[in-house]
């Protein structure tokens, strides 16, 4: 749903005389077939998707107990919410996961994509490396990163220990341990972001570019004067999409920190949370309140995100 | 527009209608065999499901249903293993959307709360019926799954905790191997000898562990866990701090243990198996696996954990029960009273992955490993008392890991730890009325 809206390269054209001219193209039976053709997934969309968020909604108003039963408890979860120093921490924790990973990534994905867009020997070779990552299951990348980050046997604090330097506990100094998540994230993000920015590259005219040579203008004045702002509409969308996954990360936290951990006050995310709540403490009602407060805060950031996009997209 | 939300309603009705039609013709097909079932007793073959969480035993029980299923031409059991920490929550979603497995392995944590909200098949009529000799299983694990006077369960197997050890490194260090004459003290003291900052190595991982851990050290300090009558904590009492206090000062003031921090990046089963720690407070469970490890195989050995105050270990076994829901009921009940046969725990002993619960089998379990002193997991039967549970266990169970990992780190003393756990466990209980 997100993709549709915020994807700079539709335009709609709003124009009733045309909107009634294109209608008059179908006949009913078109639209008959049509809705048949699109039945299937709208089916699994509503029993899937929309059903469960307003199920969702609707447990977050009540106390869960075994096997299915609750009882309706009206707004005591959302009392919790205001109270609950756990998920404050929570959310602080989240937040600084989504300042740092995310414009770090967009950063080094878009100078990959630069450097990956240019005629060099290798290029597939590098691609492929660089999107590695991304098809290998999240829960493989993470159990290679715990290996990698072991203090006293992993691959990390050798490498520092023959610079004779002490390296630290990676993953379970409170300290240091969200750190070295976000270190992961940037890392398996890359790829991904990567391909979309190379596709955003590739659309951009060469015309412009030779113009600019014509005019004098150098490797760094083009990257910045043409480059970039033809590139704003991709970084948006890049932008608007890894900020939504970031609000929602959980996988490589509980993968890498895991719930035994002394470090996992200071890593835990709003999902983690809701997971732990819902799913280890069978609080499905609170946990439900809190799916319901993710859902808002990104609401707000992405309805933020689309007002300000006026300010420095440049749809060329 | 309203005409396109209308034609498109009608659509999803009319898929919705064949696809229930379609599911009702075959379940008329279905029905009309096993309607004719009560004349012509039945060649038509019946499958059940068995969702077991695997683990050590799937050496022994893909054997065991090979076997049932090789005795019994109409009835094919499928095994169904889902890892440990999901098994529970899978299993609460499927009894709640009725798609639970028709036999099923529990718990001592989750068998109140299924026993108690009808969602397995009282077995007491089945087994006075075919005339099941209940003694011969331990009576602490008939009653761990006796709820409110019915049985549900068969016990399965149990287990006690051990105090495992690395003979090479005892040698190494000059001390001599556990044995039943140790206390606390002994145990300190051995520790601080083999414990070498130098090599890496510590005489003990104190690992955060409630049933290899502070439960039984909690029992030998006299304290206790809950209350009997269910309805009280025993974390704050002096007794159970003590028991936790054992653990901690090991790590933060002996330092003869890994830190919480290496032992939660290393599991101290690992640590033990890459001669890492000289001993190990472990379940029997563990047995098969040390044997075939390469690195350790032929160098440890077991004694029974040492006392405290007194003695004490927390005994636990799991049972096999039946799904209220099952459409076959009279076939799970054989597939039930077999798991609990001699024949059946003879299998399991023999592979040495778990002790099986029925009378006399657990010699064949002591005898699948010659080498080690598994004796001493039957041997500690008589100083046991069963896990702590009561109606939802895992209310406040699940709230240990976070409290005490604070403690075993050294971040909050034994004595908040306690408290703290004892607070929340006591609000859990308050809400089980």
């Amino acid at each position: 749903m997100e993709i549709k809206q915020v994807s700079p390269q539709v335009k709609v054209h709003d124009n009733p005389k045309q909107r009634k001219m294109k209608q008059r193209r179908y006949g009913r039976g078109d639209l008959f077939w049509a809705y048949i053709m699109i039945a299937p997934l709208m089916l699994g969309l509503f029993i899937f998707y929309v059903y469960p968020v307003f199920q969702t909604v609707y447990y977050s108003f009540v106390e869960w107990g075994a096997f299915g039963n609750y009882k309706w408890t009206g707004l005591d979860n959302y009392n919790k919410l205001l109270t609950d120093t756990d998920l404050h921490r929570a959310i602080r924790n989240t937040v600084v996961y989504i300042v740092l990973s995310v414009p770090l990534s967009i950063f080094l994905s878009i100078l990959v994509a630069a450097l990956l867009n240019q005629k060099i020997r290798g290029l597939t070779i590098y691609r492929t490396l660089y999107f590695l990552p991304v098809i290998t299951m999240p829960a493989a990348v993470a159990m290679v990163w715990r290996w990698l980050y072991n203090a006293d046997y992993g691959l990390l604090n050798y490498a520092l220990g023959l610079l004779s330097i002490k390296g630290p506990h990676w993953l379970t100094d409170p300290n240091i341990a969200l750190y070295s998540v976000i270190l992961v994230a940037i890392w398996s993000s890359i790829g991904n972001n990567m391909i979309i920015f190379l596709s955003g590259l590739q659309g951009i005219s060469s015309s412009y570019y030779e113009a600019a040579s014509i005019d004098g203008a150098g490797t760094i004045s083009k990257f910045y004067r043409i480059t970039l702002p033809l590139l704003t509409p991709t970084i948006f969308f890049v932008g608007v999409i890894s900020l939504i996954s970031a609000f929602q990360v959980f996988d490589m936290i509980y993968m890498m920190i895991g719930e035994k951990n002394i470090a996992i006050e200071s890593t835990q995310s709003i999902v983690f949370l809701f997971y732990k709540y819902g799913f280890t403490q069978n609080m499905k009602g609170y946990a439900s309140a809190i799916a319901v407060l993710l859902f808002v805060i990104i609401l707000i950031v992405t309805f933020i995100q689309m007002k300000l996009q006026k300010k420095w997209v440049h749809y060329g | 527009m309203a005409r396109n939300l209308f034609v498109m309603m009608l659509l999803v009705m009319m898929m919705v209608v064949t696809a229930c039609g379609g599911s009702n013709s075959s379940n008329n097909t279905s029905e009309q065999p096993s309607n004719n079932k009560e004349t012509e007793t039945t060649d038509e073959k019946v499958t059940l499901t068995y969702a077991t969480w695997g683990g050590a035993d799937d050496k022994a029980t893909p054997k065991v249903i090979e076997l049932f299923n090789s005795t019994h031409p109409n009835i094919e059991v499928k095994l169904e293993s889902t890892p440990n920490k999901q098994y529970w929550s899978k299993l609460e979603t499927a009894a709640i959307g009725e798609t639970l497995a028709d036999v099923f392995w529990m718990n001592g944590p989750n068998i109140v709360k299924y026993g108690s909200n009808n969602i397995l098949l009282p077995i007491s009529e089945q087994i006075k019926a075919d005339g099941l000799d209940m003694t011969k299983y331990p009576q602490s694990l008939v009653d761990l799954y006796t709820v409110n006077g019915e049985n549900y369960g068969i016990p399965k197997d149990f287990d006690t905790p051990g105090l495992w050890y690395n003979k090479e490194m005892f040698d190494a260090a000059g001390v001599k191997y556990p044995d039943d004459t140790w206390d606390w003290n002994s145990l300190l003291e051995a520790s601080k000898k083999l414990t070498d900052p130098a090599k890496g190595v510590w005489g003990i991982a104190a690992t955060l562990d409630s049933q290899s851990g502070y439960y039984d050290t909690i029992l030998q300090a006299g304290g206790y866990i809950i209350s009997d009558d269910k309805k009280s904590s025993g974390f704050d009492k002096p007794e159970a701090i003590n028991g936790i206090k054992f653990w901690t000062d090991l790590i933060n003031v002996h330092k003869v243990s890994p830190t919480m921090a290496q032992m939660t990046e290393t599991q101290g089963t690992d640590l033990f198996k890459s001669g890492k720690v000289a001993m190990l407070a472990e379940g029997s469970w563990n047995a098969s696996d040390f044997a075939s490890n390469e690195n350790i195989k032929g160098k440890f050995d077991v004694a029974v954990l040492p006392k405290g105050k007194q003695r004490g270990v927390i005994i636990h076994g799991l049972g096999n029960v039946i799904s209220a829901q099952t459409k076959h009921p009279k076939e799970a009940w054989e597939f039930v009273k077999f798991l609990g046969s001699k024949e059946v725990a003879v299998i399991y002993a023999s592979t040495g992955t778990v002790i099986p619960a029925y009378e006399g089998t657990q010699e064949t379990w002591v005898q699948s490993n010659p080498d080690v002193n598994l004796q001493i997991f039957i041997d500690q039967l008589k100083d046991s008392k069963p896990y702590p549970v009561s109606q939802n266990t895992s209310a406040w169970a699940s709230l240990e890991s976070e409290i005490f990992t604070k403690a075993w780190a050294g971040v909050i003393t034994p004595e908040e730890a306690g408290k703290e756990m004892a607070a929340k466990m006591n609000e859990a209980l308050e809400k089980e009325k």
